[in-house]
Parts: C-alpha cells; structure tokens; sequence
C-alpha cells in the first residue's frame, strides 16, 4: 500500500546573483556589519506555498498550470531532491521520477555504461544488470551505439535511452513530466505499450501535463497549480472545465471520443 | 487543499496491484526539524552511501577509464609522469639540499605521491556536488555519495602510483621494517579525513563559488611550508622553523605514513597532533553537512 502525504509544503529557491556566490564579498559584508541587512533582502522565489494533499493507492494525478506554475519543482520535491523549508512530506513506497530525458546520464560515459550505472544505483543484482543492459538496449535500437559515449547520439536516441531505461523499472510511485509523451510517431507507437504497462502498474501515478487529452485518458484526479499555490483539486472534468477555455475543453474531449476512449480512469 | 480523493477511484483501486512497500522505501522528510532530527538524516545519508559502494566504486573506476579513455597507457600515464617528475626533481634537490640521493628519493617519492594524493582530496572535493549536478537534480540520493566517490576515485589513482614508490625504494634497496605496518591505521585516518574534506569543501564550494582558488592557493603555500621536498632534519635546530613541523596538519599527515615506511622514529606527538587536527575536522564536516544537506539541491 503506497502513500503519498504532503502538509503545508513549501519550497522556496534562493536567488543568488554573482555578489551573493562570493566568499569573499560574504567575509566583507560580514566585518563592516553588513551581513545582517544582505540576509533579510536576500531575494527568495515561493515555488511553493501551502502544498497540502495526499495519494493512495489507485490515485492518478494530473498536475496543470501554466508555465512557472510550480508542477516541475512539486514533483521534484514529490521524489525528495527538493527538501521543503516548511512543512513535511511522508512518502511510501518506491519512487522513481521521470522528470527529463537525461536522467542524470553523464554524457561522456557510453550507453551500456550509463544502463550499468541505473542498475547499480537500484541495487541489481549482476545477472539483473545485463538483463536490464539487454531489455534496454534492444527497445532503444541503440545497436553499437550502445558502446558509444551518450554524448555523440542524437536527440532523439538520448529520448529513446532515457525512455527505455525509465520504463524498464517497476516503480510504486511514478511520477513523470511530460517529456515522456513526446516524440515521434513511429517512436511514440512503439513505446506507447510499454509506457500504458509501467503506468499501470504503478500504484500511485503523479503526471505533468500540458496536453489535456493525456490528462483525460489517464489521471482520476487533477490538481491545478497557480503562483505555487494549489488553486483547484478535483475530477479531471471538473479541473479542466474550468482550466481550460470551453472550447478547448470540448475538442478535448472529443479527441478523446474520436480515438474510442472513455474517461473511466 | 482537499484532502478526499475524488470518486471513482475505487474503480482503479481493484485493477493496481498492490505490493508491500518495504522500510527503506518509506520516507519523510520534514522542514526546519530539530538537531536531532538533522544529525539523523545526516547519518542515515552516509548510510545510504555505504549500501551503495558498488555504485561508488562503478563510479570511480568509470571517471578514471573516462579520463584515458583512448590513450595507449591508459592510467599508467599517471605512473610514468610521476616517476620522471620524481627522477628528474630528486636528483636536482638532492644536490641544492646536498643530502645522499639513496635516501633523498625513497623520501621524496613518498613525499610527493601522498602530496598528490592530498590535494587532489581538497581540489577535487571541492567540487564533488558541482560535478554531480545533473545526478543530484534527477533523483534522490545520498549526498555524501559524491564525496566516497572522490576518496575513492582518488585512492585508484594513488594505486597507480604506487608502483613508483617500489620501484625507487628497489633501486635504492630500501626495505621498509616491520614498523611500516603503522600506515594501517596510518591510511585509516586519510580515508576517514578526504571523506570528511570532501563534504566540508564541497558544500562550501556549492554555496559560494570562489572556494575552489581559495583552496588551491593555501594548498600552494602548504606545499612549500610543509617537508615535502625539503627533510624535516633541516629545521631540527632553527627554533621557530620547527613550528612548521610540529603544529602543522599536513606534516603530521605525512609523517604518519611515511614515517613508518622510512623507518624514521615515529613520534607519539605526531599522532597526537594528525588525531587533533582530524577530529576538529571531522566535527565540523559533521556540523556544515547536517546544516547544509537539505540546502544542496538548491545551490548545485
């Protein structure tokens, strides 16, 4: 049984322009009694404020707003890289956070020595590493790319790398942005089984999206983010009725009912 | 601000399969905890470390073949410039400090080798959650996982070079006594200090970017103030000069490990003043980590 529970979260970035960053210009302000003044005007970005929800099992959650709205910064504080400065955070069970293509892939290491990497970092077994190397690499179609650093491959082989090694792992808790859903059609085809198959299996699912149709087919639940504050949570009807412009909101959906889904999720 | 998930999810419920989910899998992170609080994290961090050494050393052993990725010798490189370094400075220095080359190499490899081995700790730890951005902003992790990799990186490239150290005290038929087992503990302390260095400069250097000079400049005048190239035995008897030896952290370093090895007398003293040194150390890589821990995601 996997949880997610967040209580009044906040996340505020510091913003430390050059003068800020020097040691030397720090040990200054401090000798002429400066310091305390510098600290108070310090300029802080809210990324966050007031965060309050909780997930369970079989909860799909759509995040929306704008861009800056706060959705890439509440799943980077969701998988625990951001610790809040206010609030607590509890969260049960395995995550594993798609948030952009690179994954943290260092690129002058070559594909198979990025896989090894990710496996490592899981904890695999041996034997579970090369299985992990041949799945990869054989959805990917790297072929003897795979032993070439990743910093030579194209756009679209870094998606399909990072794309494959994100969906080689069974997480509890999935929490994705919406880079996974790009790319190109023959790609998105291919990979669209094996993304339905991980989501699924996930037990709590936490989605960034601009695209209101992923929205629809796949989250039950919808938390629309403005200003770093939570500004609605509900049905993903009911969010993007009023998220959305009505006739947005209606090719939505008739998008959805063209391509013979049903909003059951 | 709704706490009650809408309806329809029991529908879902039924169709996700559900697994345990195991201790270490549950966590929780709270804002502004106590000290306690902090030092738990703090220790459960450099835990997750530890689980994680086969990753650390994947790691190290990828940054070393990435960095002679494509060269013929590979890492011996690192062997063979060190060897002519110390071939050409040892017959030079023996002749400026007019000392015996037969016992000024043995001492000078040693000497420089683990200098090497120092301040690659200070430079390269400096910059251990720099480097790691990327990693750091994808996933979480302990972070005191880059500061092991640095240690550990540091001391396959110290290994490297040890090869020289034998082949000088070979030639100069040198053969360590039953002392040197004392670098044991000797080598210990190094690995528990780099560690400690590491997070202390690396956490530094993420909030305020101009450490890393800084750093490289003391470790420049360390270098000349330290007996590194010139032998402690020059200064015995000039008073204030022996400052140098006695009350300075790296000389005592050094002299824990080389001393043994070169069979000079080792001095209780010694000990004491590395122990000092490294526990002021340790304390306040300790201190600054807990503090800063929950902060670095946000400075890297």
């Amino acid at each position: 049984m996997s949880s997610i529970n967040m209580s009044n979260v906040a996340v505020s970035f510091p913003l430390y322009h050059s003068e800020s960053r020097s040691l030397k210009k720090a040990v200054f302000a401090a000798a002429s009694g400066r310091l305390g003044k510098d600290e108070k005007k310090r300029v802080v970005v809210e990324a966050l404020r007031h965060v309050s929800f909780s997930l369970q099992t079989g909860d799909r959650l759509g995040l929306v707003g704008s861009n800056g709205a706060g959705k890439t910064t509440l799943l980077r504080t969701l998988a625990g890289i951001y610790e809040p400065v206010d609030g607590r955070i509890s969260i049960n069970g395995k995550v594993t956070a798609l948030l952009d293509p690179g994954q943290g892939m260092n690129p002058e290491l070559t594909g198979r020595e990025n896989i090894r990497l990710r496996g490592l970092f899981d904890r695999l077994s041996p034997r579970q590493i090369s299985q992990l190397e041949e799945d990869v690499a054989e959805f990917a179609e790297l072929d003897q790319f795979l032993d070439l650093p990743v910093r030579t491959y194209s756009s679209g082989m870094v998606v399909r790398l990072g794309f494959g090694l994100a969906t080689s792992i069974k997480p509890q808790i999935l929490l994705m942005d919406e880079w996974l859903m790009a790319g190109d059609a023959n790609f998105m085809d291919k990979a669209k089984q094996r993304l339905e198959t991980m989501v699924k299996g996930a037990e709590i699912l936490v989605l960034s999206s601009h695209s209101p149709n992923i929205i629809l087919q796949w989250c039950n639940r919808v938390i629309w983010m403005d200003k770093g504050t939570v500004k609605m949570d509900s049905t993903p009807q009911e969010v993007l009725s009023s998220y959305l412009s009505p006739e947005q909101y209606a090719e939505a959906n008739d998008m959805l009912a063209l391509r013979g889904l049903t909003v059951t999720m | 601000m709704n706490m009650t998930s809408p309806p329809g999810r029991d529908a879902v419920q039924a169709l996700v399969p559900e697994t345990p989910v195991s201790p270490e899998n549950r966590l929780t992170i709270a804002a502004a905890p106590n000290w306690a609080s902090r030092v738990k994290a703090e220790f459960s961090d450099i835990f997750g470390t530890a689980h994680l050494w086969r990753l650390v050393w994947t790691l190290s052993v990828f940054d070393i073949q990435q960095r002679y990725r494509g060269s013929i010798l590979g890492p011996f490189w690192l062997t063979l410039s060190t060897g002519v370094m110390i071939g050409a400075m040892g017959f030079i220095y023996a002749g400026l400090f007019h000392e015996d080359v037969q016992t000024y190499l043995p001492f000078l490899s040693l000497s420089l080798i683990l200098w090497n081995l120092l301040s690659a700790f200070t430079a390269e730890g400096s910059t251990c959650f720099l480097q790691s951005e990327p990693m750091i902003r994808a996933m979480r992790m302990p972070l005191s996982m880059h500061a092991a990799r640095v240690v550990v990186r540091n001391i396959l490239v110290f290994a490297h070079n040890i090869v020289v150290i034998v082949v000088v005290f070979a030639i100069m038929h040198r053969m360590p006594g039953p002392d040197s087992l004392m670098i044991i503990p000797g080598f210990a302390l190094w690995i528990v200090d780099a560690f400690a260095i590491s997070l202390l400069l690396g956490v530094f250097c993420a909030r305020f970017r101009d450490i890393p000079p800084i750093v490289g400049s003391i470790m420049q005048i360390a270098f000349f103030v330290t007996p590194i190239i010139w032998s402690p035995a020059i200064l015995e008897h000039r008073g204030i000069g022996t400052v140098l030896i006695t009350y300075n952290p790296f000389a005592a370093l050094l002299e824990i490990i080389r001393g043994p090895l070169l069979g000079s007398p080792l001095h209780l003293s010694t000990w004491v003043v590395a122990l000092g040194y490294s526990s002021v150390l340790i304390m306040a890589a300790g201190l600054i980590f807990s503090i800063a821990r929950p902060r670095i995601a946000y400075w890297v």
